[in-house]
């Protein structure tokens, strides 16, 4: 079968990317995989300038998911304009960029760097960390900071599409959604993470340094499903799905309640070739639920 | 089409070595070689993931290769936590999910004096180094644990080099270990060798501490938490030279003792 999506204007061959903060930089995974037969991979998310992220411990294993609180550690966006993405075969695989920054006129001027790179495929705009002191969550909760900061990466963005990453610690991820499409974002991804906690009884301590952290994995893909199903039906722009994927079966549920394309996050650590997997075993599962073509399955969730 | 270096491969054997206690079992878990090619270099480590964990455990568990050739890969673990305890149940046919061998490695030194500081579990990469060093007659180990001397593979090592041990029993034996420590890396500094060491953070800090001090040529093998193992998680991160956060999974987890911060 075939399954490849047009995702705002994105031609690709299939629905399967990487999340970004779990698929480094693509190229740590070239041993365990063809990178082409995916189809993108989001980077880890890149700030202005070098950032050098958290203290140690920055993650913790939980019940079917884990705790981070990484900080956005990453090299800046020349390093990565430099040295990574010559590296990576971006004319045959979208490569995304991850955008972080503290407020919207420098997510504006990180967007105008990233505008005339060639090798990348669209800008995803992290609006929702919740492991950094500046910046960070506070926008993804505030519908208004969603529109600025949508409208100053599209501003600046040049042709390249604009998708919006939300963060699901919000009471309605449908005004969320609605901001970023009034900003003008192309397309949005959510989930972010859930912010959550974990400690240790007998040092009685947090078991992250930072105390809190973002919690991802499959524990969170009821949430993450919810939220997509609620977004898609608030917006007329496409849906990147994202949250607890770990099998072709999850990537079929979330094409199901309306998402276009899907990332695959923390499954990456469950074994790094597990993106492949699940990106050659997408027909296959296609096939077997009846699926006569993925733009007919997808959004076709009987409710 | 990249080359999978992730593959499934069959337990041969897991059992507990000498007579430890419940729970605090040091057991050799010994795997079918992966037919890694080129092969692999003592130092570096391996991620498993029993192929029937369910979700309730995320990720895979790094561990310093002990040692490999064609009739099997080793690795030696502590049950300390719920992923060690699960590993423990493993038997003989049952499948692990293996990703290496990962990272970089020690070095060996050719007609250099080399001493080997392992602490606790931190003995495993040197039964590997001491099999593929060309010259054992060179290398010396201090071995410094807890648990007894048959808990751990250090019979067979004792009969290839020089080997020296203390146990620490109760908390004023620590300030021996400490003194013997700064001691031979002192005298090994002072003779031009090298030092590669393996264990737990304050072991390895006391040499750290006694490396710079002295000057010596050290190489520091961490043990971080990890994820991925690959370097894409950056949960594994340490305090470089320069105070910047670096993986220990890929630019480790062997770091010469100048080019690493261990301040707290």
């Amino acid at each position: 079968m075939d399954v490849s999506v047009d995702f705002a204007g994105l031609k690709l061959k299939n629905p399967i990317l990487t999340a970004s903060g779990t698929f480094g930089f693509g190229l740590e995974f070239k041993r365990y995989g063809d990178l082409e037969s995916l189809g993108g991979i989001v980077v880890k998310g890149l700030s202005l300038k070098p950032r050098e992220g958290n203290p140690m411990p920055r993650i913790a294993e939980t019940p079917c998911g884990m705790l981070n609180a990484i900080g956005i550690q990453n090299p800046g966006v020349e390093e990565f304009i430099n040295k990574k993405l010559p590296k990576l075969p971006w004319k045959t695989l979208p490569v995304l960029a991850n955008l972080y920054a503290t407020d919207a006129e420098e997510f504006g001027e990180l967007a105008g760097v990233l505008a005339g790179e060639e090798g990348v495929a669209a800008l995803e705009v992290n609006v929702s960390c919740p492991n950094v002191k500046e910046g960070g969550i506070a926008f993804g909760q505030d519908p208004k900071q969603i529109t600025k900061v949508a409208e100053a990466v599209k501003k600046n963005a040049g042709n390249k599409p604009v998708i919006i990453k939300l963060s699901p610690n919000v009471t309605d991820i449908t005004v969320c959604a609605k901001a970023a499409e009034d900003g003008g974002a192309d397309a949005l991804s959510l989930i972010n993470t859930l912010s959550g906690m974990a400690v240790d009884i007998e040092r009685r301590t947090p078991r992250l340094a930072n105390v809190i952290g973002g919690l991802s994995g499959p524990a969170v893909k009821p949430v993450a499903l919810r939220c997509v199903y609620q977004a898609v039906n608030a917006v007329k722009i496409p849906v990147m799905g994202l949250g607890g994927i770990s099998s072709a079966e999850d990537v079929a549920e979330f094409l199901l309640v309306g998402a276009t394309a899907v990332q695959i996050g923390t499954a990456n650590f469950i074994s790094p070739d597990t993106a492949f997997k699940i990106a050659e075993e997408l027909p296959k599962v296609l096939e077997r639920v009846k699926a006569e073509s993925i733009d007919e399955f997808i959004g076709s969730l009987k409710v | 089409m990249s080359a999978n270096n992730c593959r499934a491969v069959k337990v041969i054997s897991n059992k507990p070595l000498g007579l430890s206690s419940p729970g605090e079992e040091i057991v050799e878990l010994k795997l079918e070689y992966p037919d890694w090619k080129p092969g692999w270099r003592a130092g570096q480590f391996v991620m498993i993931r029993p192929v029937s964990w369910p979700l309730d455990l995320i990720w895979g568990r790094p561990f310093s290769i002990c040692n490999a050739d064609e009739t099997g890969l080793t690795i030696l673990f502590q049950v300390v936590g719920r992923g060690t305890a699960r590993l423990l149940e493993l038997k003989e046919g049952d499948e692990v999910n293996i990703w290496g061998p990962l990272g970089n490695f020690f070095s060996k030194p050719q007609n250099r004096p080399v001493l080997m500081l392992a602490g606790g579990m931190g003995l495993a990469p040197f039964c590997g180094y001491v099999d593929t060093h060309p010259q054992p007659e060179n290398l010396k180990l201090f071995f410094a644990h807890r648990p007894p001397l048959e808990n751990y593979p250090y019979k067979g090592l004792a009969g290839k080099v020089d080997v020296e041990d203390i146990r620490e029993t109760k908390p004023e034996d620590i300030p021996a270990i400490i003194a013997r420590v700064e001691e031979l890396v002192k005298e090994y500094a002072d003779n031009d060798g090298l030092i590669v060491a393996c264990g737990p953070h304050p072991f390895l800090k006391t040499i750290w501490n006694a490396a710079n001090k002295y000057g010596a040529d050290a190489e520091l093998s961490l043990e971080n938490r990890m994820a991925c193992g690959v370097g894409a998680c950056l949960g594994c991160v340490c305090k470089d030279g320069d105070d910047h956060h670096t993986q220990v999974c890929t630019t480790g987890p062997i770091f010469k003792a100048n080019n690493l911060s261990l301040e707290d």
